[in-house]
């Protein structure tokens, strides 16, 4: 309860807390939704925001606000499947590269290295360009995860290596426990807090992503997504036609959504840092 | 003393020669990496880039017979270098890299690849150069100031700022410049490289022509990649700036200025550099997408007509060619890194 209170008192945390409290209750709410958010032409076309299209309709004659429910749900969907499948990877390359050391230390680093130097999103590029609309919300969550792990094995080594050198592991080995047991049981309570609070970091660049591939029209159209809403806004140059609740709706929910991730990860990653929690401890 | 003197001076030169090496063979292993999967990708799909091709003629209605559909097939893949089994086509994947020959374009047909990115390539590398730059420099500069000075009014505003600014996608914020100042407020064009229908000279109207239409795409790229460099280099020098050197050189009467230049950002700098590094391929990929908000005349832009059209030859050399220069310019940046650290030791 201490803790939550704590992170509460910095305004970043509670502002994110909100924004994203408001997007899932957003998410949920396609549950309840009256259209169905494949379908074309189930209400009067690009009508402005009134009563009962509280966001308008778009071009394709859906109703903005419902089909923007699905949008944050499945975008959602795609982060939590890429940001939990990445961090399994980046936990056991972290883990593995950390405790065995040397040899297999160096090449998986080498091999962790030249996966993040290349523009990830170049390759993500080719594979979706080939399968060009094929790939269902799990595929493109998976394919996401295979790019997205480099960054935190990296810090997962990090700490590892810290771990390694303590007494704990020291007692832990000489009393006769198995590698297994002393990385799941000794290892993962002091990285799961770090895996956590990459979690939002890696949802946040999945999201982009997955932004990036609709608008190249690169992703299964049909399906909502915020990429695939801006992808038909734009195609159908609601600019132009002056259709702004069309355009702003999946804007401002991606900016929404984005900075609430960016807020509440910032704020866990100061909070866990035991640097600035001693200096915010000095300053009070 | 002399002996030892040279002792060092060896130990030095080996250290660094370790790490040059060490780092040569990082660059020969991410290109070799990084094209293997750009061409063991399309083949482990199970799409096929040609049926695709094909599917499209049909769909525009242009009706085919089987044998007029084998005919074309076997010259595609003649075209795309997808004949012969996997091991021949490997080795000619690697024939084309190294000769930089990917073949005729099929949107432009018969342009060749390496011929579109010729005329492409120069603008994505401008304004990736110039924005990147600019960013470093500056997200560096405000950063280290505000770091040292943390506890003033301006240094928590430009925090605020920075925080709200840095989570928002290249696209999307792109997009907003765009509708605020060209597409509202008219001062700057809606897009493209230069006006249409005046050819490029080395002129200050040309100059500044380009200068206009880069602007907003520039703009984008400094704001958000500016934005990580500042918190970055706020967060190095925090820790820096407590330190005993620093402490001594305060007390020793060091200006401030001069303290926070010379003593802190220089020394906060050096992870800067190695994060310059390492997130070259970032700033590449956001770069490519600012110019398809901007229509810039880059290889962004060229990637989407590419994948629109499913010229698969070009999305492969723009593919390979991306690799190319990303590893380059992240290799040029490691070897100027031994400049900026004299106590350069890797193990």
């Amino acid at each position: 309860m201490k803790i939550v209170q704590e992170l509460f008192r910095d305004y970043r945390f509670t502002l994110g807390f909100i924004f994203l409290t408001a997007l899932v209750a957003l998410a949920f709410l396609s549950f309840l939704s009256p259209y169905d958010p494949v379908k074309w032409l189930q209400v009067p076309r690009d009508m402005p925001p009134s009563w009962p299209h509280i966001l308008g309709t778009n071009s394709k004659g859906q109703d903005v606000f419902w089909e923007a429910t699905f949008a944050i749900r499945n975008s959602l969907l795609i982060a939590l499947i890429a940001a939990s499948v990445s961090r399994i990877i980046a936990a056991v390359v972290g883990l593995i590269a950390g405790y065995k050391g040397g040899s297999v230390d160096q090449a998986l680093m080498f091999l962790t290295d030249g996966i993040l130097v290349l523009p990830l999103v170049m390759m993500l590029i080719l594979v979706a360009s080939i399968m060009k609309g094929q790939i269902s919300l799990v595929g493109l969550g998976i394919l996401l995860a295979f790019f997205g792990w480099p960054w935190d094995a990296r810090t997962v080594r990090a700490q590892v290596l810290s771990l390694r050198e303590q007494v704990f592991t020291q007692t832990a080995m000489l009393s006769g426990k198995g590698v297994l047991a002393l990385v799941l049981g000794e290892y993962m309570p002091h990285i799961s807090p770090l895996l956590l609070s990459t979690v939002l970091n890696n949802m946040t660049w999945s999201i982009s992503s997955e932004i990036t591939l609709a608008i190249l029209g690169l992703s299964k159209l049909e399906t909502p997504t915020l990429g695939t809403m801006l992808y038909w806004a734009l195609r159908r140059q609601a600019l132009l036609l002056g259709y702004w609740w069309w355009i702003l709706t999946p804007v401002v929910l991606t900016l929404v959504l984005l900075v609430g991730l960016y807020f509440i990860s910032v704020s866990l990653c100061e909070y866990l840092d035991p640097r600035t929690r001693a200096q915010r401890v000095t300053m009070e | 003393m002399d002996d030892l003197e040279e002792e060092n001076k060896r130990m030095k030169a080996k250290t660094l020669r370790t790490y040059l090496a060490r780092r040569i063979l990082q660059y020969i292993f991410v290109v070799f990496l990084g094209l293997s999967l750009v061409f063991f990708i399309p083949r482990l799909l199970p799409q096929d880039p040609i049926r695709a091709i094909i599917g499209q003629f049909q769909q525009h209605g242009a009706g085919l017979d089987t044998k007029t559909v084998e005919t074309m097939v076997v010259t595609f893949q003649e075209l795309f270098g997808l004949s012969g089994s996997l091991v021949e086509q490997y080795l000619t994947f690697w024939r084309r890299i190294l000769t930089l020959d990917f073949g005729p374009s099929f949107f432009q047909f018969p342009t060749p690849v390496s011929e579109l990115l010729r005329r492409f390539l120069p603008w994505t590398l401008g304004l990736m150069l110039t924005s990147t730059v600019v960013a470093w420099l500056i997200g560096n500069i405000i950063g280290g100031i505000a770091g040292y000075f943390s506890r003033s009014r301006w240094a928590r505003l430009m925090d605020v700022l920075a925080t709200v600014v840095r989570p928002m996608p290249h696209y999307v914020f792109g997009l907003v410049l765009l509708i605020l100042f060209a597409y509202l407020w008219k001062v700057f064009p809606l897009g493209g490289g230069a006006s249409i229908g005046k050819p490029l000279s080395f002129n200050i109207v040309s100059l500044l022509d380009v200068l206009r239409h880069s602007f907003l795409p520039i703009l984008t790229l400094v704001i958000l990649n500016g934005a990580v460099w500042y918190h970055q280099m706020r967060l190095l020098v925090q820790n820096v700036k407590n330190e005993d050197f620093v402490q001594y050189a305060k007390m020793g009467g060091v200006r401030t200025w001069c303290l926070v230049s010379q003593y802190v950002i220089r020394n906060a700098m050096l992870p800067q550099v190695t994060g310059l590094a390492l997130s070259i391929g970032q700033i590449y990929s956001a770069a490519i997408i600012v110019e398809i908000v901007f229509s810039y005349p880059g290889l962004g832009t060229l990637l989407f007509e590419a994948i629109s059209r499913a010229d698969y030859n070009l999305i492969m050399g723009i593919a390979a060619i991306s690799i190319l220069t990303v590893s380059t310019l992240v290799l040029i940046v490691d070897l100027l890194y031994p400049l900026l650290d004299p106590r350069i030791r890797y193990r």
